[in-house]
């Protein structure tokens, strides 16, 4: 057994020691979590997330699967039907694909389709997002798809905060969570309180206030965002940045509150822009909002390919802080 | 080795009600059906009694099953009410789901029966969990996990009878081998037409059995989950069946020639069974009678109160699509 990790009082961390101290809190905390996934035990975890966990607590909660996502997937679903809280790891969300029949026919279907028979308490987390030049097949960004889905809770942790306390909210949902850990984010360090315990997934959070205008995303693409308004700063220009965490249900309040402040707003997807999630906010927007803006609604999302390989054009297929900072400018003083 | 069937009077009696009870609910759900109060697809397990009655009677209260969108028998032969069936065929509130599933989609969790699935395979996953579950709870229940034939085509199949092999799951596989999966015949689907064969590729143990004969299945099925119980590994059961009716309300059977239904027709598990029992008078013909009078007194009841039962108010059309808390 390796040396023992520190309990939980370090406040300064990375995302995936953050991703992994939950998942040890949720391990010691109920016996009958246990984890699945493709190469999570001696592996380590695609992403060491999972690092060390075998070690610690056995084969029997430390499940590597054979890369069958249904199955596997599946297995989540009937093992919460039947009294465990399985947490699921599929190793990116491109090959959630491969499972989306039980996600969607099964987890997110029987308790309804049941008349309220059945609640499917299970944990399903995966990477997400592009950045890393590994081409179109492992670097989508579905989450807003996911969103799409009744039933569903989508979190998209973005700060090392929300890695570290998420997966306890989503725990304790009666219903089928996923988590959305987007790739570029693992090697990110932050901070938290020492003394934080629990963060609150219905709410967005305003990570800066600001009076111009808003600029509303969430996971990978929130950094890119802050550090658009720290450069429309140096222009005069005062944004305000939005982290939407929670995908599903969407918290239209904090939306709504920050635009009728700034009158202006560009929604940062990392998704494709047509019937993606950043569509659905907009729309909430122009729903429940029209008239306090001063300015067309605007978009940055990924552009409509596939993702490429080559360097220069994944960086121009991705949303980046560049063109946030054109677009926003743009809205605040049209040339 | 082989276990036998203790073939009592009470039991032989038993087993036939329970096939009747199938045969004849079915019938009344056709009328319905035709009366346009039973509405959206309507899959008869007609010809398949023998498969689930067979297997059920092997089976615990504390075991699991994980059923198909041809359930009417499964469900029935479990012992769900045929009250709250039937209800929910007709689409009311006091229907097993309230309404919500309809025909394809019966859950009891008293019953630990785990749901209708309408989508070709997609239980086989659920099954194991449903399995993993008991294990991890250290229960010693076994899950029956029933599917057509045609699932064996879908990449559930095979990744869940690895993983079960894998980890040694207490799992009874039961393949309702119908020969069509809709109108696909078996042999111009499968390369290889031998189920127990493939199961055998992934070290699951099984055998095929005449599922047209309800002493077989129940005596294969006994064996299965004692072997299931005592080697802690799932058995994959093949039972060789027919559906008599077509796929669903909709099929003109355009696959298949009325002599080939006819033939099968001769076969059939209640008339094969009832058949043997008046020739070895193990059975009174107003005994015979008198069952089915009870059936249908049981059946009417059932339709009276699907009848009477309310609908669901549309202002709780969205409950339940997320819970508040897990059931207990």
């Amino acid at each position: 057994m390796n040396a023992p990790e520190p309990t939980f009082t370090p406040n300064r961390m990375t995302y995936r020691e953050a991703c992994k101290q939950a998942l040890r809190e949720a391990l010691l905390s109920d016996p009958r979590v246990f984890l699945m996934g493709e190469d999570i035990g001696r592996y380590g975890g695609c992403y060491a997330v999972t690092k060390g966990l075998l070690e610690e607590f056995g084969e029997e909660r430390i499940r590597d699967t054979p890369l069958s996502e249904s199955a596997f997937v599946g297995a989540g679903v009937g093992a919460a039907m039947a009294g465990m809280r399985p947490i699921v790891e599929i190793m990116t969300v491109n090959f959630s694909l491969l499972a989306l029949d039980q996600i969607l026919n099964n987890a997110v279907t029987i308790p309804h389709m049941s008349g309220g028979q059945f609640a499917i308490p299970l944990v399903i987390r995966m990477a997400t997002g592009g950045g890393r030049r590994v081409a179109a097949q492992h670097s989508r960004s579905l989450e807003g798809w996911y969103a799409h889905i009744p039933g569903l809770r989508v979190l998209t942790p973005a700060t090392v905060e929300d890695a570290r306390f998420m997966l306890k909210s989503a725990l304790a949902d009666p219903n089928p969570v996923i988590i959305f850990e987007h790739v570029m984010l693992y090697n990110m360090e932050g901070d938290f309180p020492s003394d934080m315990k629990e963060v609150d997934i219905a709410r967005a959070k305003v990570h800066r206030a600001g009076r111009d205008v808003s600029l509303i995303t969430y996971g990978g693409s929130l950094f890119k965002a802050l550090q658009a308004a720290d450069a429309l700063s140096s222009e005069g220009i005062d944004a305000e940045v939005i982290d939407l965490r929670t995908l599903r249900p969407l918290d239209t309040k904090t939306i709504i509150d920050s635009v009728a402040r700034t009158r202006r707003c560009v929604i940062i997807d990392e998704g494709w822009r047509s019937g993606s999630i950043s569509a659905e906010v907009g729309m909430r927007i122009a729903e429940e909002a029209f008239f306090e803006l001063d300015a067309p609604l605007r978009r940055v999302c990924s552009r409509e390919a596939p993702i490429p390989y080559a360097a220069h054009l994944e960086d121009a297929c991705l949303p980046q802080a560049a063109t946030i900072v054109a677009v926003a400018r743009e809205l605040v003083r049209p040339s | 080795m082989t276990k036998k069937v203790y073939l009592d009077h009470a039991h032989l009696l038993h087993l036939l009600k329970a096939m009747i009870r199938i045969r004849h609910f079915e019938a009344k759900c056709v009328e319905l059906y035709q009366a346009q109060k039973i509405l959206g697809f309507l899959h008869l397990y007609d010809g398949e009694e023998a498969v689930s009655v067979g297997v059920m009677e092997a089976l615990t209260p504390e075991d699991a099953i994980i059923a198909t969108y041809r359930e009417h028998g499964q469900a029935l032969a479990r012992g769900v009410d045929p009250k709250c069936l039937m209800a929910e065929m007709m689409g009311k509130l006091n229907g097993c789901c309230r309404g919500r599933g309809g025909s394809m989609h019966f859950f009891d969790r008293k019953r630990r029966f785990y749901g209708g699935n309408a989508i070709v395979g997609g239980g086989l996953p659920l099954a194991l969990g449903v399995a993993l579950a008991d294990k991890m709870q250290r229960r010693s229940a076994v899950t029956a996990c029933f599917f057509g034939e045609g699932a064996v085509d879908e990449g559930e199949f095979h990744e869940t009878l690895n993983l079960a092999k894998l980890w040694r799951l207490p799992i009874l596989f039961v393949c309702e081998n119908n020969l069509y999966s809709m109108g696909m015949a078996v042999e111009r689907a499968e390369a290889d037409i031998d189920f127990v064969h493939k199961a055998s590729g992934y070290r699951v143990a099984g055998e095929k059995v005449d599922g047209m004969d309800v002493v077989a299945v129940e005596s294969a099925a006994r064996n299965a989950i004692d072997r299931i119980r005592s080697e802690n590994d799932p058995y994959f059961l093949e039972c060789r069946t027919y559906r008599f009716r077509a796929h669903s309300m909709f099929d003109a059977q355009l696959y298949r020639s009325k002599e080939e239904v006819e033939a099968w027709r001769k076969k059939g598990p209640i008339l094969r069974f009832q058949t043997w029992l008046e020739a070895n008078r193990l059975i009174k013909p107003e005994e015979i009678a008198a069952m089915e009078k009870e059936i249908d007194f049981e059946i009417a009841e059932a339709v009276a109160y699907a009848e009477a039962g309310g609908l669901e108010p549309i202002s709780e059309l969205e409950r339940f699509v997320t819970m508040d808390e897990v059931p207990a």
